[in-house]
């Protein structure tokens, strides 16, 4: 009995070893560095502008199924999807000029792009879905960024775990022209289970920085006093920030 | 067997690296254990191979974290992809690849082929001046050229960052999902090679061997 349980010692301390290891400073800098090399190789090699494939509507997924959160918990929330949010605010705040709060009825009215673009779960699926919305860069101009301002940060209605969710980007992304504030999926109004009423599109990055339920959307020169300082509810999980990778 | 620095080099760090590259991705597909053709895909009826989760021994970190998994998964890749390409370049500068690893017409004429088959099934594996074989060079040739830029190509291919100059290929394939398909079955084609590489190692003088692969190898007289 005392052998098998030193061998299992031994085991399971070699499993720890690989797990202690990666806790360690210098393994969490090599991953930050690595995690560095891949944002601006990808971007060096494939240029800010360029566009995720769009594809053709005979490509859309007969269902785009939900993840993370599925809904907002709240009787709030609840009476607000029956009635149509009519009183949903997208605030634009932080570092603008003119801060913001549209309503649903001012999002719709903005110029809007649809593109038929495919969502990559960090999990390994993909769904492709249409969706419909006004470029962030629009809204973002309409606020007037003012100096000083890099990074935007999603502010969200849900709470995954007990945390609130959130994400953000910097502007390259913030500018990119398929990043939007979607209302609209496969031509109808964002389903619950996708973030209903308004979800990011983020379509360089994987599916965890595409914000759902977005309440507020603003503009930051650091990350750092915001939830756990890692820019997103995944990222301050152990995720990487960028994820293009 | 007489082997180059670089070779050393490049064969013990390429082991390394693919160790924690193969048992960090048993880990990732741990978090989704469905495999699809084509473009997109997330639902068990929509996959062609549901896997099964890979035991906590067999991934890193041994119990399930799809994000530390990533972070050792997209890190190890640089060394790994970096380390590959400039391996290439010293088997061509030097002339390795041409001299050693690439075959000559005469060798794919049927009487050699079957020849050389019939000596591994006899395991009589006396090299005639130090020179790999026909099935070596296929197989290193396939490793080196195809299996391993494999790796590099189908993981950029899943990258959605690098979707826009991916495009051509991932049309050639099928989408993305063909590509993280690819990805797993060129993964698992490694794993085999790994098992047959090490019992022919083992089954033909296996610490000289060894030792020459660290130490390089007595000189040619």
């Amino acid at each position: 009995m005392r052998r098998r349980g030193i061998i299992a010692g031994i085991g399971a301390g070699f499993l720890g070893g690989c797990a202690k290891v990666s806790e360690s400073r210098t393994a969490q800098s090599l991953f930050d560095m690595a995690e560095g090399w891949h944002r601006s190789s990808q971007r060096f090699l494939t240029g800010r502008e360029a566009l995720a494939t769009e594809f053709d509507r005979s490509h859309i997924s007969p269902f785009f199924r939900g993840n993370g959160s599925q809904t907002v918990n709240t009787p709030e929330y609840r009476a607000a999807a029956v009635a149509g949010f009519p009183d949903w605010r997208l605030t634009v705040t932080g570092l603008v000029a003119h801060p913001l709060a549209l309503t649903l009825e001012n999002i719709r009215r903005l110029p809007q792009r649809t593109q038929v673009t495919r969502h990559d779960c960090v999990e390994g699926w993909s769904a492709i879905g249409e969706w419909t919305g006004p470029q962030l860069s629009l809204i973002l101009r309409g606020a007037q960024l003012l100096p000083g301002a890099r990074f935007i940060v999603f502010r969200c209605a849900d709470t995954l775990n007990g945390a609130p969710y959130y994400e953000s980007i910097d502007m390259i992304d913030a500018f990119h022209p398929q990043t939007i504030v979607a209302h609209r999926l496969n031509g109808q109004a964002l389903p619950e289970r996708n973030g209903a009423p308004l979800r990011l599109r983020v379509e360089r990055q994987l599916g965890y920085k595409h914000a759902k339920y977005l309440t507020g959307i603003e503009a930051v020169a650091s990350l750092a006093g915001i939830g756990g300082g890692q820019g997103g509810y995944w990222e301050d999980r152990g995720y990487q920030w960028y994820a293009g990778i | 067997m007489r082997h180059a620095l670089s070779t050393r080099l490049w064969h013990w760090t390429n082991f390394a690296c693919l160790v924690v590259l193969f048992m960090s991705g048993l880990n990732i597909s741990n978090a989704h254990p469905r495999l699809y053709w084509g473009e997109w895909g997330f639902s068990a009826a929509q996959a062609w191979l549901v896997l099964p989760k890979f035991p906590g021994w067999s991934t890193i970190p041994g119990y399930y974290s799809l994000a530390s998994a990533r972070d050792w998964h997209t890190a190890v890749a640089w060394p790994f992809a970096v380390g590959l390409a400039l391996f290439w370049l010293a088997i061509l500068a030097k002339g390795h690849f041409k001299r050693d690893i690439m075959t000559r017409a005469p060798e794919w004429r049927w009487p050699a082929i079957r020849a050389d088959l019939a000596a591994h099934l006899r395991l009589d594996f006396d090299h005639v001046g130090r020179k790999y074989n026909f099935l070596q060079k296929l197989s290193y040739g396939l490793v080196l050229g195809l299996l391993l830029p494999g790796m590099v190509i189908t993981g950029l291919g899943i990258s959605p960052g690098m979707e826009p100059v991916m495009r051509p290929l991932l049309d050639a394939v099928g989408g993305r999902q063909s590509m993280r398909s690819l990805h797993f079955i060129v993964a698992w084609s490694l794993v085999a090679f790994l098992i047959l590489h090490v019992a022919l190692v083992l089954l033909s003088n296996p610490l000289r061997q060894m030792r020459d692969m660290i130490t390089g190898g007595e000189r040619a007289a």
